[in-house]
């Protein structure tokens, strides 16, 4: 049997958190332990090591992509998606564990790494090429399928910095489009850019995985994984949650953890955040509905909890829903509501909660996108999908009407019908509009 | 060309594995070696973009020795009468000044290097060593111009050519060698503690007045010498006049200071591997 392309076994990762010391030492705090313990200076890591406070990012995460296999990494911000790209890409090291990968890696967690705005584009082709990994005659080869696929051919001596955003993410790409690897560890950020843009992304990416390569996906997109990827992953602060075939990983990230129907994300309860903290978001079947299942005749009920650090302050919570393909449904905001619109809230935990009528929205995957807001104008916390749920097809409600129901919504509009068969009050009444 | 090289270490046979870093590790050369492409590419930038909307350009390169030689030459040789061995005095600095611009500013923007290349160290995976030493690179370019300017100079002051020039190069390497290993570990010591960022170029300053630079060596007590010859920069300075300026050379001097140097580099690359891989976590 042909041997993994990416085995993972075991693999933890730990920061020291809350300490002041660790992250931006200075010299004098050097010069503090120093006097304390002169000989201790030199294994300063080992001492961050036994700090009281730690951020497991990663804990005891295994599993195995083969070759040819596109594997999907969802799970919420915070879940350890990106710290598991970064030990991956050997970014960051892991505390514990092991990684084998075999065949040749490009890791590609932005597009354009390395681009210098003096520079011109010619200049910056080869200068990102050569950070990803391609050889000089290997970018020559491709020096004009990458400037062809870019489409700026007109500004290749033309420094960066004078290019528009969409030139330069254009440029950028073509170059990451091109690199030739084994293993593909790709962010979602790469799919940045207007949504043609974004389609050409994806289009490449769908070609990566179709010449059989292994490539590591981690996104928030779910059509997109579930069209991409065979393999999928879901990870939760910072463990395995699920992993295997795509369509039940996901089916698993939309219900949550307790596969009920309602998805719940936890927070950290941090203090850290200066105005408030985000601690739970949920979603599920509202509580006036006595179903087992979200359908598209129930309501939905969404609840965000969060702590206020400093008191009297005005916070609002506001929701964007997003569809499969990323279009956003509807967006909301508690200060809407006349009744918490400029209330200063006290310190301590608070929850908002709003409700999705039935027979709004059509049947699909969503997700939410949390933000917290001060003062009806200051985004200062934003969680992109944070919660998932899934609304399912009530059978068929009609008898011989077989085909899905196409829309973004799905209301229930109420019909009527009369009978005009009288020909001459049909003309006299149009007539009459006229004058 | 070692492609094939290459190919074995970046190829579709190659294994990476990922572990937890412990202690202290040797260099991987090898792996340095596999990315010298890269080496080159991020030289080449710093050079190219160094220059790039100054109104003079690469003349640059040649003013800044240029005027500080000049102001040297005012301010001590004729304001105070600095003895110069009997070297006429502009010749007898410019001739240091050589040495010392450049390790001065290899340090410096070596020492800034990693902390002003977050992006690409949060971003992508590459030896970092990598990153220090291309930004001692691009300063080789301007040590190149500015010895160039030399030679019509000492036709101007009617100093001779003499066989010592052929040890130029091995000079050269004496002073890149020890900028490696002071540069490669002040960018380390930047990274885990900002502080360096104040003390370099304090650090840079200090370090001009211990090294016979402006003075002449012959004017400490001939017992001290020695001792001053433990600033690896003492040994260079004093090399690159001999070589320039046809003196003998101070052989046990010179010995001296390679060997600081010497020390500096493993020092400083050891911790920059041993630091290395916190980075990315920590910068």
């Amino acid at each position: 049997m042909a041997k993994s392309a990416i085995n993972v076994e075991r693999v933890w990762k730990e920061y020291a958190v809350g300490t002041t010391h660790p992250r931006h030492g200075t010299f004098y705090d050097l010069l503090g332990h120093a006097m304390k313990a002169p000989l201790r200076l030199l294994s300063r890591a080992e001492r961050e090591e036994s700090a009281a406070t730690r951020f497991q990012a990663l804990r005891d995460v295994s599993f195995e992509v083969q070759p040819g296999e596109v594997m999907g990494v969802v799970g919420r911000n915070g879940a350890g998606k990106s710290t598991l790209l970064k030990v991956l890409s050997r970014i960051t090291a892991p505390s514990r564990g092991r990684v084998t990968m075999r065949g040749r890696v490009a890791s590609l967690l932005e597009v354009g790494t390395g681009f210098h705005p003096e520079l011109s584009g010619r200049e910056n082709i080869y200068l990102n090429a050569t950070i990803l990994g391609m050889g000089k005659r290997e970018i020559t080869r491709k020096f004009d399928p990458i400037v062809e696929f870019s489409g700026i051919e007109r500004f290749l001596d033309t420094p960066v910095k004078r290019y528009s955003s969409g030139m330069y993410v254009r440029l950028a790409f073509a170059v990451a489009a091109h690199v030739e690897a084994d293993i593909l560890l790709i962010d979602e950020v790469l799919a940045v850019g207007d949504a043609d843009f974004q389609k050409r992304c994806l289009g490449m990416m769908g070609e990566v995985a179709r010449e059989g390569r292994t490539v590591l996906f981690v996104s928030h997109n779910l059509t997109a994984l579930r069209n991409l990827c065979t393999e999928g992953l879901l990870l939760n602060a910072g463990s395995v949650e699920s992993f295997g075939a795509i369509g039940d990983v996901l089916q698993r990230y939309a219900l949550g953890a307790s596969g009920e129907g309602t998805s719940v994300a936890d927070f950290a309860d941090r203090m850290d955040g200066e105005i408030a903290s985000l601690q739970r978001v949920s979603v599920g079947l509202a509580e006036s509905e006595t179903g087992a299942s979200i359908s598209i005749a129930t309501a939905v009920s969404i609840k965000v909890r969060f702590s206020v650090h400093k008191p009297d302050s005005e916070i609002g919570v506001f929701v964007s829903c997003l569809d499969e393909s990323q279009n956003m449904v509807f967006s909301t905001g508690s200060f809407f509501e006349r009744a918490l619109s400029g209330v200063k809230l006290a310190a301590g935990r608070h929850e908002f909660s709003c409700e999705i009528p039935g027979n709004l929205l059509n049947a699909g995957d969503y997700t939410l996108d949390v933000s917290l807001i001060r003062d009806r104008s200051e985004v200062f916390l934003s969680e992109p999908a944070v919660v998932a749920f899934h609304i399912h097809e009530v059978g068929s409600l009609v008898e011989g009407w077989n085909w899905p129901i196409r829309g973004v919504i799905r209301p229930n509009l109420r019909w009527s019908a009369r009978i005009v068969n009288d020909s001459a009050v049909e003309v006299r009444e149009a007539g009459s509009d006229r004058s | 060309m070692s492609s094939e090289n290459d190919e074995q270490y970046f190829g579709h046979e190659h294994v990476t594995v990922i572990e937890p870093l412990q202690g202290w590790r040797m260099l991987d050369w090898r792996e340095l070696w596999a990315y010298r492409e890269l080496l080159w590419v991020l030289t080449a930038r710093d050079v190219k973009v160094r220059y790039k909307q100054t109104v003079l350009g690469a003349a640059w390169a040649v003013l800044r020795p240029l005027t500080t030689m000049l102001i040297f030459s005012v301010v001590f040789g004729r304001l105070a009468k600095m003895p110069s061995d009997g070297i006429p005095y502009p010749i007898f600095v410019y001739s240091a000044l050589l040495p010392w611009t450049f390790f001065a500013a290899a340090i410096t923007s070596s020492g800034q290097s990693l902390v002003g290349s977050s992006h690409l160290v949060s971003k992508v995976y590459f030896p970092r060593l990598i990153i220090p030493l291309s930004s001692i690179g691009a300063g080789l370019v301007d040590l190149m111009v500015s010895c160039a300017i030399l030679l019509p100079m000492m036709s101007w002051y009617q100093v001779g050519l003499t066989w010592n020039l052929l040890a130029a190069p091995l000079l050269i390497a004496a002073v890149v060698f020890t900028a490696l290993g002071i540069g490669t570990l002040l960018s380390a010591l930047t990274v885990a503690y900002r502080d360096f960022t104040h003390i370099t170029p304090f650090m840079v300053q200090i370090w001009m007045y211990v090294t016979p630079v402006i003075f002449p060596i012959s004017l400490v007590p001939e017992q001290w010498r020695r001792l001053l010859y433990l600033n690896p920069m003492t040994g260079v300075v004093e090399g690159f006049r001999s070589v320039f300026l046809g003196r003998d050379f101070d052989f046990v001097g010179l010995s001296i200071s390679v060997g600081i140097s010497l020390l500096f580099f493993v020092v400083g690359i050891a911790y920059f591997e041993r630091v290395e891989r916190r980075f990315a976590d920590v910068i």
